[in-house]
């Protein structure tokens, strides 16, 4: 079975000047959502108290906020979690009204209390509600996991850099680098502009992102390399073009393929992964537009030449021959 | 087919029935059971074990199985269900008292002889078995009081011991040091000197001199701070480890993260109150004397009546000792405690440092009393919150322990050692004790969260269903798609789940949900090595080439594109690894170990199957 035209030869370079018009523009846009409506932040990364409560009965968001602003809970989170019958609240401390005297107690303490308060004024509108799992996190803690994804974002970019520049070449290595952050933008500007919660597990889905998308134009500028080397007189705009058709149909493939198993995990793996699987399932489809369409004219601006390739086509023969 | 070598199909064949031997101890789910384990020597034998099977027919709980392992002095009592494993430990608490610990455990199920060859299932994480978890952290801030405070006591009495002048010795800002003002130059380096021989742990600089003084600043050094910041956290670990017995929780994960805080997971409690209580008892010591002979001791715990000088204490192993009432020193004048070996004769030892203010009594008190003993008592402090006419009521549980009692041998002050300990492990132990109840540098909690057991079995349940369903979806997709070459890509795929599975059991990487969605992604991602190779070998076909010199090429060509595109990728998983919290670090282990697993299953496996399947036969057209 087949689903493209093993033949076609689509002008993808000649789109060059929308394409990448384009995704200036999205990533512009996401950087202008980012820095104006800004991520709404998970427990982990701002702290406070979280209180997932189960209900027999199926139950309303606002109704639970509402009796919570009632027992003086403000600025309370209501979250459905997959259904109608489980909600997470989240609060911080502070904003625990009902409760006198929770100065002088250290954080865990007033936490404690605070989910007290959450449940008994949740129990007394419904009685049919159940705690199913608490959690509090303090402020200091938020901060250290940000700068450690920061390092680990600077890690990652920075290995696969390398890597791509001694096995490929320098003008490859700041395509793919271009390209990365342009999918990480897009995928936290629809992260901005949802207002999804961003917590550790998005964070952490993020960099798979970055893992997957990355996958994807290697294998693009593999094939670059490859037919580089192998053709006599095609320009570089011939070349790319025909390497992003020869691969299209395993990009696309591909792409499908772990799609689905996302879509698995997103419907059936219940809520704790939610945010895990939209994550990986919008950086997949942003990923495999860039390869398509981004990547390569980005190679193209650079400048990027069969010279550049020829000098290192027999280094480490070994290596090329391995099944 | 003549380029797949024959140690590659040996090769493909052990490594896949080790992974299968290895991947097998998950197919066992593990049993609820309750296990029980003496205190202060308790016998754990057939004995108990009728009285536990007394206690569980009174109860109406039928147990599985009762196991005495004597050995390891334990008793395990397995159950069918999580509900029956409650009520039997509330029925065993109640009924074995003291004496024992009882606590909830998971049993495994795996068959001894996949045990006996180090083959174990993946430990669940608290998200799929429920449990609670606290981050606790060592309050920096409060460490460096204490060490400054100490040192500024300290160096006012050296300076007054040795006969120096000085105008005043002042604490400056936190974390500035020591301020010492003295009246001339050369009064000024005597006590740079001084200060700079006696405590090396601290940096001594010239000061901007106050007035017409002469200053000195006396900063406790950075590297020392991290020494102590270390110690309290190995402390806090060990002692944390020792107190959690007592919440009955069987195999807790109790470890260090990051430079200052530790994690604590305690599966199966679910009562977070109950387990501060416990990990958040104050320890404390105090050295008093050893009054009248062991026999009157003894007499004493018989009778009851205990001279009206002396106190009645008794030593972990339940030996009683009669104490003077009064205090010698405590633990707040402790800065120290090692253990070692003994210069001369090579027993081992604890050395003890007491600050300056703790130096001057024990010089007095051990002038006088040469060749009488001396006694350290352990005090731990719990809060213990009961409700009274529907209040939270806070008492605080006190108990107190007798962990050495020894003869003075000569006078001493700042710096001795106690002698004679039976063995290296008790002397490192009594110097665990003594740090631990010394500088007491408060550990905060600073994050926890309670799961219950509820969602952590809905967890499991979801996510199994998610890994079995993306995995199906995707032989499904690429069978159709790929035909025969597909199904070979599929049963590659079976066993990089196997291998997976069985990588990850074999190093223990502990299951959680993150590591579940790590190996769901693998699963999809995994294909894509599949995809690139079936895709190269129809190009190959359509270029004209033979049908067996297409595979060749095809595996060829796609090698060098899955090595790179992978190793990038290994990258990304490593960057998720060095995350410092657990969850996220789950997820990475499971991505890095699925991306080389993957990198075996999807060539080489396939490339063994394909050569098997197309080799030494004329072919005319290939499916894929």
């Amino acid at each position: 079975m087949e689903i493209f035209n093993h033949n076609a030869n689509f002008n993808f370079l000649g789109l060059r000047k929308y394409s990448i018009g384009l995704a200036i523009l999205l990533m512009l846009g996401s950087i202008g959502l980012i820095v104006t409506k800004g991520f709404n932040y998970g427990q982990d990364f701002v702290g406070g108290v979280a209180v997932q409560v189960a209900y027999a009965n199926p139950v309303d968001t606002n109704d639970v906020r509402q009796t919570l602003t009632k027992a003086g809970l403000e600025n309370s989170l209501v979250q459905a979690m997959g259904g109608t019958r489980e909600v997470t609240v989240r609060l911080q401390p502070k904003d625990d009204h009902d409760s006198a005297g929770l100065t002088g107690l250290s954080g865990d303490e007033a936490a404690t209390k605070v989910s007290t308060d959450i449940m008994a004024a949740l129990k007394s509108v419904r009685p049919d509600a159940t705690m199913k799992s608490k959690s509090f996190v303090g402020p200091q803690v938020g901060e250290e996991l940000r700068s450690d994804g920061i390092y680990a974002v600077i890690f990652v970019i920075v290995g696969i850099m390398g890597y791509l520049w001694i096995r490929f070449e320098k003008r490859f290595a700041i395509a793919a680098l271009a390209t990365e952050v342009h999918d990480v933008l897009v995928t936290l500007g629809i992260f901005a502009i949802t207002q999804r919660e961003f917590d550790l597990t998005v964070l952490a889905s993020v960099l798979a992102v970055v893992g997957y998308s990355i996958n994807d134009k290697v294998v693009v500028f593999d094939r670059v390399r490859e037919l580089f080397r192998s053709s006599r007189n095609a320009t570089p705009e011939e070349v790319l073009n025909r390497s992003i058709n020869s691969t299209l149909s395993r990009t696309i493939i591909t792409s499908l393929f772990t799609g689905i198993t996302m879509a698995a995990l997103f419907f059936f793996g219940g809520t704790a992964v939610h945010g895990f699987a939209i994550t990986m399932l919008i950086g997949i489809l942003v990923g495999t537009l860039s390869s398509i369409f981004v990547a390569s004219p980005i190679l193209l601006w650079l400048g990027v030449s069969k010279q550049d390739l020829m000098p290192r086509s027999k280094e480490d023969p070994a290596l090329e021959r391995r099944p | 087919m003549s380029d797949f070598p024959r140690w590659k199909y040996a090769l493909v064949v052990i490594v896949l029935l080790v992974g299968i031997v290895y991947a097998l101890p998950n197919v066992f789910p593990p049993q609820p059971a309750v296990q029980i384990s003496g205190n202060r020597g308790a016998a754990v034998d057939a004995s108990l074990k009728s009285k536990v099977e007394g206690l569980l027919a009174t109860a109406k709980v039928p147990a599985v199985a009762v196991d005495v392992n004597e050995k390891d002095g334990r008793l395990l009592a397995r159950f069918g269900n999580a509900d029956q494993q409650a009520k039997a430990s509330d029925a065993l608490r109640v009924g074995l008292g003291d004496n024992y610990t009882v606590a909830l455990n998971l049993a495994s199920t795996v068959p001894s002889w996949l045990r006996s060859i180090n083959a174990n299932s993946m430990p669940l994480g608290l998200d799929l078995q429920g449990g609670v978890h606290f981050l606790m952290e060592v309050d920096q801030n409060a460490m460096i009081d204490s060490q400054e405070t100490r040192y500024t006591d300290d160096i006012r009495s050296l300076l007054h011991d040795k006969g120096v002048q000085y105008d005043s010795v002042t604490r400056n800002a936190r974390g500035q040091g020591v301020n010492i003002v003295l009246r001339t130059d050369a009064d000024r380096q005597k006590a740079a000197g001084l200060i700079g021989s006696d405590y090396p742990d601290l940096l001594v600089n010239d000061a901007a001199a106050a007035g017409n003084g002469f200053a000195l600043n006396a900063v406790v050094k950075p590297q020392k701070l991290r020494e102590l910041g270390q110690s309290v956290i190995t402390q806090n670990v060990t002692t944390l480890r020792q107190r959690v017995n007592q919440l009955g929780v069987s195999e807790p994960l109790i470890q260090q993260q990051g430079a200052n805080q530790i994690i604590v997971d305690l599966a199966g409690v679910q009562d977070t109150a109950e387990a501060k209580k416990i990990i958040g008892a104050v320890a404390s010591l105090q050295y008093r004397a050893g009054l009248y002979t062991p026999e009157q001791a003894m007499e004493a715990a018989r009778s009851g009546s205990v001279p009206p000088d002396a106190k009645l204490y008794f030593g972990r192993d339940r030996r009683p000792y009669l104490l003077s009432k009064k205090v010698i020193a405590s633990g707040d004048e402790l800065v120290t405690a090692t253990s070692g070996r003994d210069q001369q004769n090579g027993t081992p030892n604890v050395s003890v440092t007491l600050n300056a203010s703790g130096a001057r009594k024990m010089q007095e008190f051990t002038n006088d009393n040469v060749g009488k003993p001396m006694a350290v008592l352990y005090i731990t402090r719990t809060l213990e919150t009961k409700m009274v006419d529907g209040k939270e009521v806070k008492t605080p549980k006190i108990t107190e322990e007798v962990i050495n009692y020894a003869n003075i041998s000569g006078p001493f002050g700042k710096q001795f050692q106690t002698n004679g300990l039976p063995s290296d492990t008790e002397a490192a132990e009594l110097a665990l004790l003594l740090r631990g109840g010394s500088f007491a540098v408060p550990v905060d909690i600073v994050s926890e969260s309670v799961i219950g057991p509820s969602l952590g079995a809905d967890n499991i349940d979801k996510g199994f269903k998610a890994v079995m369903l993306g995995l199906g979806l995707v032989l499904l997709a690429s069978a159709i798609y790929y035909k025969l070459f597909g199904l070979v890509a599929d049963i590659a795929l079976f066993f990089n789940l196997v291998l997976l599975v069985a990588v990850m059991s074999a190093i223990g990487v502990t299951l959680t949900m993150p590591g579940i969605a790590g190996i769901v992604l693998t699963l999809g991602m995994a294909i894509d090595a599949n995809v690139l190779i079936c895709e190269r070998i129809r190009e190959e076909l359509r270029n004209g080439s033979s049908p067996l010199a297409s595979i060749r090429t095809g595996y060829d060509k796609a090698w060098a594109t899955i090595l790179d595109a992978n190793v990038t990728h290994l990258l990304a998983a490593l960057g998720l690894m060095t995350m410092g919290s657990g969850p996220i670090k789950g997820f990475g282990v499971t991505l890095f170990i699925g991306i080389l697993t993957s990198m075996f299953t999807s060539v080489t496996v396939t490339h063994a199957i394909t050569a098997l399947i197309h080799g030494g036969r004329k072919l005319k057209t290939l499916s894929v």
